[in-house]
């Protein structure tokens, strides 16, 4: 009786309710059916059922899951999706339970993630008979495709997407106000945009901390204020009464650089003059480059200078004789200064030359304003032939040309590549200036008035625009980079850890000298000639093995020392080490001849007959 | 209108409670990280300044001999045991742990020549000026009991070395000939000659046991096999080689220390020629020593200067002295591969770290990481010349300095002297010899 009801049990129930349900993921038919086949074969056997239960609600909780995560992720978890249900659908590897596994091996990766962390190029293996170079370098090529994968596959789960925004059917975005999008917006995310109205001292200049978290203002009638600009939390704010050319943050939100009508002064966030620092006058713009902690500064008497402020120390002071320098611009991707000068040339600076790296005439008219973006490959400038111009500065050649009825006074490029540009007392936000000819700004605003400097917050949609009556912070969507790397730039850092990080920072300073057109270069092999080489081997040892030993004949009596003698003797051996060069030469020479005109010979009496002429051959 | 704006939740980046650990969100992306190569250059540099300030080698000093220290035994279990033999014929046993001595016995008289512990770790023997080999029980004698040798052989000559079978109860000792002995026997029961009347050194190999090389004082270094009559093969230097040393790992491989101050590797198939010379010692090598791992050897010279040489590389890696330090006679690397024990005239035996910048005892597992980074900066940018100078640069006595520079003269002016020899000469008459091929008289079977 126990038998029979055993296999009346076993045989309905749990044969029908474990078909799997069909996912998205197996694309044919043809598996679905093999799946099944495989189950069934499970069924047979009397310990599974359990275990296949809780398989397949497990099953399908995680297909679940990933569904979600694809609707969300939007274009991006599609591809992955649609990529990865090609390949794992085929093979199934085979479980104890029979089953076969429906995610086989290791997920894929997407190739443009890997190629975002690809670095260098993969050189040829070197051959086989220097086997132990050869296994380092196989090695060590493994261990960097590993960790491009893993790069990449963390990469994917980046907790953060960026900001977007598009119009309705008809609608351009350029007309979609900052109170629209305001209230739009999460309440955080709307009070991001507001304005500081600032009639008295302006218009002002501006400049974020590298975390994004603090904001400096300089008027140019000596106000001077820090601010925590997200919890509106005022640092300080006072008058230098003198005017006020730039305002830089320097490393860290503990101390900033004021550019005032004569001198530099440093100050720290309460407001206290740390520094006046006379060998530097007459600046009027200031970069700041965070990991050599220089401080570059231009001046009106045309000097640019270094500052290295971890010890307070003038670099360099460059005489750049281009007159006022009034636009500068930093490449964060080499740390190297762009200057425009009034002529439209832009010309590019090292600490370590005395003379410019590169020249390149950009616009008719004198340079306005210059900005590089944060992978060192575009520069954009406008000039005073009211055009704005986009160059690839790996090769110097312009990209693109548009022409802005106003002329753009101020610029600025954002982490993600949107690039700010004021004309007049209106910013307009632009995307893509690089890739494609854009007609129309991506946003536009109108300040209060005359703009006098723009900046993108760092990992915040938020543009900051100093003006003629205060400062505007706008909400530009899309503008700043998601995801913070915490151990470099972390916005919400707490004061233990940013003395760490300082401390870190201060001791991977790079030096001065390392700044140059390409970055990697010290990594890459150094093919030297053989005269560098024997240079260098000539500074190390103090002399030069390979020189000449002058000839000084040997004194000797009884009148064999008379000049005469003594220039015969001088003679032979003069030129002695060419002697064997020559001799081999000539016999070379000779040898050529010789079978040259054996050559001839056998010729002549191949062809055989004679002509009547031959007879007058000597 | 569709709109999103970047809005963090402060919560996802910030820790709850004081108690937990700051959360670090992380961003690989390489545009977030600009610099990378300057910035990894910078930090090997400063690695590399680091190693060289934390280079404190010397650790202690273990003092007690009444004479000069003339050999020293590992023990094959323990890595605490230490035993030393010295010029007046005593023999001390040391912890090295608590780096004392536990216990002394007058084992000769006169020198101590040689001592091996037996592979089993509970007997070791000694050979002396005495012409006796004794046999000793490996722990302390109890309270009230004499020290007395278990078991003692009285040869016909002066012994001047030992070695022990790696597997088996025999064991070996040179003198005027070398003999290879049964444990339990006071004969022995194999002898090798080959027209010499000394050798100074005989060494077992680790892996093909029961193959064993010695040193001649013709300046010869022979092989022989165990199992038969004759000896092997030899081969004739132009200087003595004083010790000669296995290495573990490529037991095909032998390192000899000669009197015209380098050390030369061989390939035991092919004598006619070392595989390396190892040179930078100013004084006659005395000793030397393989690292377990086999990666590397430790020498012990004349010139007061103990060197570390990887076992390929032609120049020394690494050199230690003291100002107290007289000659070394004898060295061993210990079999944990930390430390380096030198003995030398001036009766102590010194303990050194085999790494000189490494940090001893536990490391937590972010140490640990951190050293490993470092480790494979250093590794990266070694090339480059200003931290190749860094890590290169040793401050070495005022005489071997000198020495050094003066050897280094001397060997210039004879190689421009065979230059101009050769120039002046019929071409073909003035065959080059290389380095290797210089210093290898014959090979005879």
């Amino acid at each position: 009786m126990a038998a029979s009801n055993e296999t009346m049990l076993k045989k309905p129930h749990v044969g029908k309710k474990r078909k799997p349900p069909t996912r998205y993921w197996e694309g044919t038919e043809k598996d679905g059916k093999n799946d099944g086949k495989k189950q069934k074969e499970g069924d047979n056997n009397e310990q599974t059922p359990q275990q296949n239960k809780t398989r397949t609600k497990e099953g399908g909780k995680r297909g679940g899951a990933g569904g979600k995560r694809g609707g969300a992720g939007g274009k991006r978890g599609g591809k992955l999706g649609k990529r990865a249900g090609g390949k794992r659908g085929g093979a199934g590897e085979k479980v104890i339970s029979g089953k076969s596994d429906p995610f086989p091996g290791s997920a894929l990766v997407p190739e443009e993630k890997l190629k975002k962390f690809k670095r260098g190029v993969k050189g040829e293996l070197p051959p086989r008979p220097q086997y132990n170079l050869r296994d380092v370098v196989i090695r060590s090529e493994a261990a960097s495709d590993l960790a491009q994968k893993q790069n990449a596959r963390y990469d994917l789960m980046l907790p953060e997407d960026a900001g977007f925004l598009e119009g309705d059917k008809d609608e351009d975005t350029c007309t979609i106000s900052q109170d629209d999008i305001a209230d739009a917006v999460d309440i955080t995310a709307g009070a991001k945009y507001f304005s500081l109205t600032l009639s008295q001292f302006g218009p002002y200049r501006l400049d974020y901390s590298k975390t994004g978290r603090h904001l400096l203002l300089g008027g140019r009638r000596g106000h001077v204020t820090c601010l925590d600009w997200q919890s509106k939390q005022l640092m300080c704010e006072m008058n230098v009464m003198e005017t006020v050319n730039d305002v830089k943050w320097l490393h860290s939100e503990a101390l900033f650089a004021v550019a005032q009508k004569k001198w530099l002064y440093i100050y720290d966030n309460k407001g206290i003059e740390l520094h006046c620092i006379r060998k530097f006058n007459d600046v009027l713009r200031m970069q700041f480059l965070p990991y050599h902690f220089l401080l570059a500064t231009a001046s009106a008497t045309g000097f640019l200078q270094y500052l290295d402020v971890s010890v307070g120390k003038e670099v360099v002071a460059i005489c750049t004789k281009a007159g006022r320098l009034d636009v500068m611009a930093h490449n964060p991707h080499n740390g190297i200064i762009h200057l425009g000068h009034s002529n439209g040339t832009v010309t590019l600076w090292t600490p370590n030359q005395r003379e410019p790296l590169v020249k390149m005439l950009c616009h008719q008219g004198g340079v306005r304003s210059v900005a590089v973006d944060k992978t060192g490959t575009y520069m954009v400038t406008s000039g005073m032939d009211k055009k704005l111009k986009v160059y690839d500065i790996r090769s110097y050649r312009p990209l693109q040309s548009y022409f802005l009825p106003a002329g753009a006074s101020c610029l600025s490029l954002s982490q993600r590549g949107l690039l700010s540009a004021a004309t007049g007392d209106i910013v307009q936000v632009y995307r893509d200036v690089w890739s494609t000819p854009v007609t129309k700004p991506y946003m536009a605003h109108r300040a209060k008035g005359s703009v006098w400097g723009v900046h993108f917050c760092p990992f915040e949609d938020v543009l900051g625009v100093g003006h003629g009556e205060g400062f505007t912070s706008m909400v530009v969507p899309g503008a700043g980079e998601p995801n913070f790397d915490g151990l470099d730039a972390n916005p919400y850092r707490s004061a233990k850890q940013r003395q760490e990080w300082e401390v870190k920072a201060l001791l991977e300073k790079i030096q001065p000298e390392l700044i140059g057109l390409d970055p990697s270069q010290l990594s890459q092999v150094d093919h030297s000639t053989w005269e560098q080489r024997h240079e260098d081997r000539v500074q190390v040892l103090g002399f030069d093995p390979l020189a000449k030993e002058k000839f000084t004949p040997r004194l000797k009596t009884k009148g064999r020392s008379s000049s005469g003698k003594v220039e015969k003797r001088k003679k032979q051996v003069a030129h002695e080490d060419q002697r064997d060069v020559i001799r081999q030469t000539v016999e070379d020479r000779m040898k050529i001849d010789k079978e040259r005109k054996e050559r001839e010979k056998k010729e002549a009496a191949a062809a055989g007959q004679k002509s009547a002429l031959d007879r007058f051959r000597k | 209108m569709k709109v999103k704006v970047l809005s963090r939740n402060p919560d996802d980046y910030v820790r709850e409670t004081k108690l937990d650990i700051q959360r670090v969100p992380r961003n690989y992306d390489p545009s977030l990280h600009p610099f990378e190569v300057p910035r990894e250059y910078t930090r090997a540099l400063n690695a590399t300044k680091l190693e060289r300030v934390f280079a404190k080698p010397f650790l202690a000093s273990l003092d007690g001999h009444r004479d000069g220290v003339n050999c020293m035994a590992k023990h094959p279990k323990s890595l605490s045991t230490m035993l030393s033999g010295s010029c007046d014929g005593e023999l001390k046993v040391w912890n090295l742990t608590k780096r004392e001595c536990v216990r002394t016995l007058q084992a000769h008289e006169g020198f101590v020549r040689g001592m091996v512990v037996s592979f089993c770790g509970t007997s070791f023997f000694t050979v002396g000026d005495d012409k006796t080999i004794k046999q000793w029980k490996m722990e302390t004698p109890g309270y009230g009991e004499e020290e007395e040798p278990l078991n003692t052989i009285l040869g016909k000559s002066v012994f001047t070395s030992i070695d022990h079978h790696q597997k088996e109860g025999v064991f070996v000792t040179c003198g005027q000939q070398v003999d290879i002995w049964d444990e339990q026997r006071s004969n022995p029961i194999r002898s090798f000659s080959w027209g010499v009347d000394s050798f100074n050194c005989v060494r077992f190999n680790p892996v093909e046991t029961e193959l064993l090389a010695s040193c001649a004082s013709d300046r010869s270094i022979v092989l022989y096999d165990m199992r038969e009559a004759t000896p092997l093969k030899k081969v004739i230097m132009n200087m003595r080689s004083n010790t000669l040393c296995w290495n573990p790992m490529e037991a095909y491989n032998f390192t000899c220390s000669n009197e015209d101050y380098n050390l030369y590797t061989f390939d035991m198939r092919y004598l006619d020629k070392p595989v390396t010379v190892h040179m930078d010692h100013v004084s006659a090598v005395l000793d030397v020593d393989y690292s377990p791992t086999g990666k590397e050897f430790v020498s012990a010279s004349f010139d007061k200067t103990i060197r570390i040489f990887p076992k390929d590389s032609g120049h020394s890696r690494e050199v230690y002295h003291t100002k107290r330090m007289q000659h070394v006679i004898s060295i061993k690397w210990s079999s944990d591969n930390k430390y380096i024990l030198s003995a030398s005239d001036e009766m102590n035996i010194r303990l050194w770290k085999a790494n000189a910048a490494e940090k001893l005892g536990l490391l937590a597992p972010r140490e640990k990481s951190a050293v490993n980074y470092s480790q494979k900066l250093k590794e990266k940018f070694q090339h480059h010349p200003q931290i190749r100078r860094i890590s290169r640069h040793r401050h070495l006595p005022k005489s071997i300095y000198s020495q050094s520079k003066e050897l280094r003269v001397m060997k210039e002016a004879r190689r421009r002297k065979e230059r101009n020899v050769r120039k002046h000469s019929k071409p073909g008459s003035m065959p080059v010899v290389t380095e290797k091929e210089k210093h290898v008289v014959t090979v005879v079977k």
